[in-house]
């Protein structure tokens, strides 16, 4: 018959009927048929990466970057343990994956065979769903349910485990179209129940004489449309709005209305505006612990409307007023309608008094540093590179620590998808073979990775892919040689003692950029930042640029952990008090 | 929920049992699924039951007793609605609103001393001896697990014994319409 494959050849056809460019994998015994099948064809793409984990956050920061599923491929026991870190970190930021792991063949199975583990086991708390596939004639309909949940909903990252043997028997190929997914397994909100909430949301809205947006990740999960809107309600209401960590870009740093981010390193205006609201507008953000800060002392005078596609986030840590169950860029259209139908009209004059007190929030002057001497401070090194890079199509990821929140509050973002950082695991190593995966997503575009000099250690293997497939990635090491966050809270909670934090015998970044045949470039002084930030960005090839900063620099301001938005530091001479420290300490 | 030693107020309400029946796919590692979704989150499963239902469409029921505050249990039975193979997730937890019923066997210990007094306790409480190849003295009780509490409680009182139970079953005795 014509309509029989292999198992790896279903896989092959799958991932082309589902439009996938480029796959983002390495090799081993139990995906070897597959890997065969690959070399056979020239429609898709494969990246090989250094080591798994690479795989994965790549094809995070692709998908990211280019909002389609990003796809890995990895061999059993080890190659699929080495990407759990990978999926949790897209189940927590919610970023569409497709992970195809092998197996040993299914009479290995439970034997401790070489190279096997419990992949479905292990993985199925950190996946949205998992599948172990024993009969290659339901391969073709697993991989186009999976792809779409993968998609469908809250996004989130799927993984489907075949046997070797599987991967070599025949079947027969179902086409994506022919295949149906029950109902139960997608999710669909009911529009009933939505229009109700949605009228009194707005109605809510146009009473409000202090209110504020709360924009969250969901924005960008929903497309480019959902940001488009967002700012169109938001200019009709003509509301002040705050971003999170995960939302940056959705509303235009520059926009009159923004306030930037908030949060532990939020903007002073944004957490007092939070604080003093009286009705806070949740648009896809889930009130994560880094945002709200004290639950009990979290903006205590406001209603809260919440539009979240998952339900589960509603009332899990903050009770709202109106929940409101849906895609943000559904929710918000109609959320337009309703207020242009009912010709609502905020008051004016409580609004003007409410952006007078925000602008006088702002006189603070939150992200005031001293600039004084030669050394270059971190938060000098971003805003250079802002303005140097700032009309050219530039995408920015970050690894995780103090290098990725003065990138959120330094680099200034005016549309989404150009933003690509862990969130809500906090995944040092993320940020570089994310950059690689943006960069294959968008071959033309500056990608540049901060990071920081102990965040890119963890997946500094990945060089070799970025020059391999000679991909212009820029690493900008903000080289404090400490890890940065880690010391800040040593000093602020711990009496100072660095234990551990302190990295020895760091490489010589110049000499590792060119030991893999990319450029490496330094900068010691303010003097030397500039030329260095446009050398690396004219050079056609991937760049470390390693930027010597001030090593004992703090990210502020600074909510502690156990306290309030109303109460947050501006630096290091305000001392949080004595009793919520004692009680933060125990907090991450 | 939230173990934060800064956990939010206003969610005080009392913790109490509550009954979820939860409809699933009868396939491979969704038990799996459903606890290690408990485990993860730290919350509790006082009893855990599964049998298949319906065999043409392959749907199994999972019963869960589990205790909490209304607002944990809210946020369950959403997390439990997050699992893919998960069709409905129903909290039969009004009072008078559902049938509940337990089994349990019991091997109970018999001396001519305690006879009388057990197989008086057994009548009271309608348990069935179970008729079985080596004549043991092993009782079968069915009903609402307070019911088998209370029996295993007096028995426990005047002899050994040795119990299993097969944890709650629960439905709803809302009254259906016929042609549903």
């Amino acid at each position: 018959m014509n309509n029989e494959f292999t198992g790896a050849e279903i896989v092959l056809k799958s991932l082309a009927e589902q439009g996938v460019e480029v796959v983002f994998g390495y090799p081993g015994g139990a995906v070897l048929p597959i890997y065969d099948t690959l070399f056979k064809q020239n429609s898709i793409k494969h990246v090989l990466v250094r080591q798994e984990g690479g795989a994965i956050h790549a094809a995070e920061g692709y998908a990211r970057s280019t909002g389609k599923t990003g796809v890995v491929l990895v061999t059993s026991g080890p190659g699929a343990t080495n990407v759990v870190t990978g999926l949790t970190d897209a189940m927590m930021d919610s970023v569409p994956i497709v992970c195809i792991t092998g197996q040993v063949p299914q009479h290995l199975i439970g034997s401790d065979a070489f190279q096997e583990c419990d992949t479905t086991g292990i993985t199925r708390p950190c996946t949205k769903h998992n599948y172990l596939v024993k009969d290659v004639n339901k391969l073709s309909s697993v991989f186009h349910e999976a792809f779409t949940i993968a998609q469908n909903g809250r996004p989130g990252p799927v993984l489907i485990d075949i046997p070797k043997d599987v991967q070599f028997a025949s079947g027969t190929y179902e086409e994506k179209n022919k295949i149906i997914i029950p109902s139960h397994r997608l999710f669909e909100p009911s529009p009933d129940f939505e229009k109700n909430k949605i009228e009194e949301a707005v109605e809510l809205i146009s009473k409000a004489k202090k209110p504020i947006f709360y924009i969250g990740g969901g924005c960008i999960n929903s497309g480019p449309k959902a940001s488009t809107l967002v700012r169109k309600f938001i200019n009709m209401v003509g509301s002040p709005v705050t971003m999170t960590l995960m939302g940056l870009g959705v509303v235009g740093s520059s926009d009159k209305n923004s306030l930037g981010m908030l949060g532990m390193h939020g903007m002073y205006e944004a957490n007092m505006a939070m604080h003093e609201c009286d009705v806070m507008i949740n648009i896809g953000a889930r009130f994560d612990d880094r945002v709200t800060g004290r639950l009990d002392a979290f903006s205590p005078n406001s209603k809260k409307i919440h539009i979240d596609i998952d339900e589960s986030n509603i009332n899990k840590t903050i009770n709202v007023d109106v929940p409101i169950i849906g895609d943000v860029k559904q929710v918000v259209e109609k959320m337009i309608t309703v207020w242009k139908e009912k010709k609502f009209q905020i008051d004016d004059k409580a609004l003007k008094l409410w952006w007078d007190k925000i602008n006088k929030w702002k006189q603070v002057d939150c992200l005031n540093y001293n600039n004084e001497g030669k050394q270059i401070k971190p938060q000098y090194a971003v805003q250079r590179l802002y303005e140097l890079t700032k009309n050219t199509k530039t995408f920015i990821t970050t690894e995780v620590g103090q290098h990725q929140m003065w990138a959120a509050q330094f680099y200034k973002f005016e549309e989404p998808n150009r933003w690509l950082t862990s969130g809500g695991l906090g995944t040092m190593g993320y940020g570089f073979p994310a950059a690689i995966g943006a960069q294959v997503g968008h071959p033309d575009a500056l990608v540049v990775d901060i990071a920081g000099d102990a965040s890119i250690l963890m997946n500094i293997q990945e060089m070799s892919t970025a020059v391999q497939y000679r991909l212009p990635v820029k690493i900008f090491i903000l080289n404090n040689e400490y890890m940065g966050m880690v010391r800040q809270w040593q000093e602020l909670l711990h009496g100072g003692r660095y234990s551990e934090s302190y990295t020895d015998s760091l490489p010589d970044f110049v000499k590792l950029a060119e030991s893999y045949k990319a450029v490496g470039l330094r900068a010691k002084t303010t003097d030397e930042l500039d030329d260095v930030i446009n050398q690396m960005i004219e050079t056609k090839n991937t760049v470390i640029a390693d930027i010597w900063v001030t090593k004992e620099e703090n990210c502020f301001p600074m909510i502690q952990s156990g306290s309030a938005h109303n109460e947050m530091m501006l630096s290091k001479d305000q001392k949080q008090d004595k009793k919520s420290a004692e009680k933060g300490k125990i907090l991450v | 929920m939230n173990k934060s030693v800064y956990a939010s107020p206003d969610q005080v309400s009392e913790t109490k049992r509550h009954i979820l029946t939860v409809l699933v796919d009868n396939e491979p590692g969704v038990l799996a699924r459903v606890i290690g979704m408990f485990s993860g989150r730290g919350y509790n499963i006082d009893s855990l039951n599964v049998a298949e239902v319906s065999n043409d469409e392959n749907i199994s029921r999972i019963t869960i007793v589990t205790h909490g505050t209304s607002e944990v249990v809210s946020q369950i039975e959403k997390q439990l609605l997050r699992i893919v193979p998960v069709h409905s997730v129903t909290n039969l937890d009004q009072e008078g609103s559902s049938v509940e019923a337990e089994v349990a066997l019991i091997y109970i210990y018999i001396s001519e001393t305690n006879k009388k007094k057990v197989y008086q306790l057994c009548d009271l409480y309608r348990a069935r001896k179970i008729e079985n190849e080596n004549n043991t003295t092993i009782f079968e009780i069915a009903g609402a697990s307070e019911r088998v509490n209370r029996f295993i409680k007096e028995i426990n009182e005047i002899t050994k014994v040795e119990i299993v139970r097969s944890g709650p079953v629960a439905i709803s005795s809302i009254q259906k319409n016929e042609e549903e």
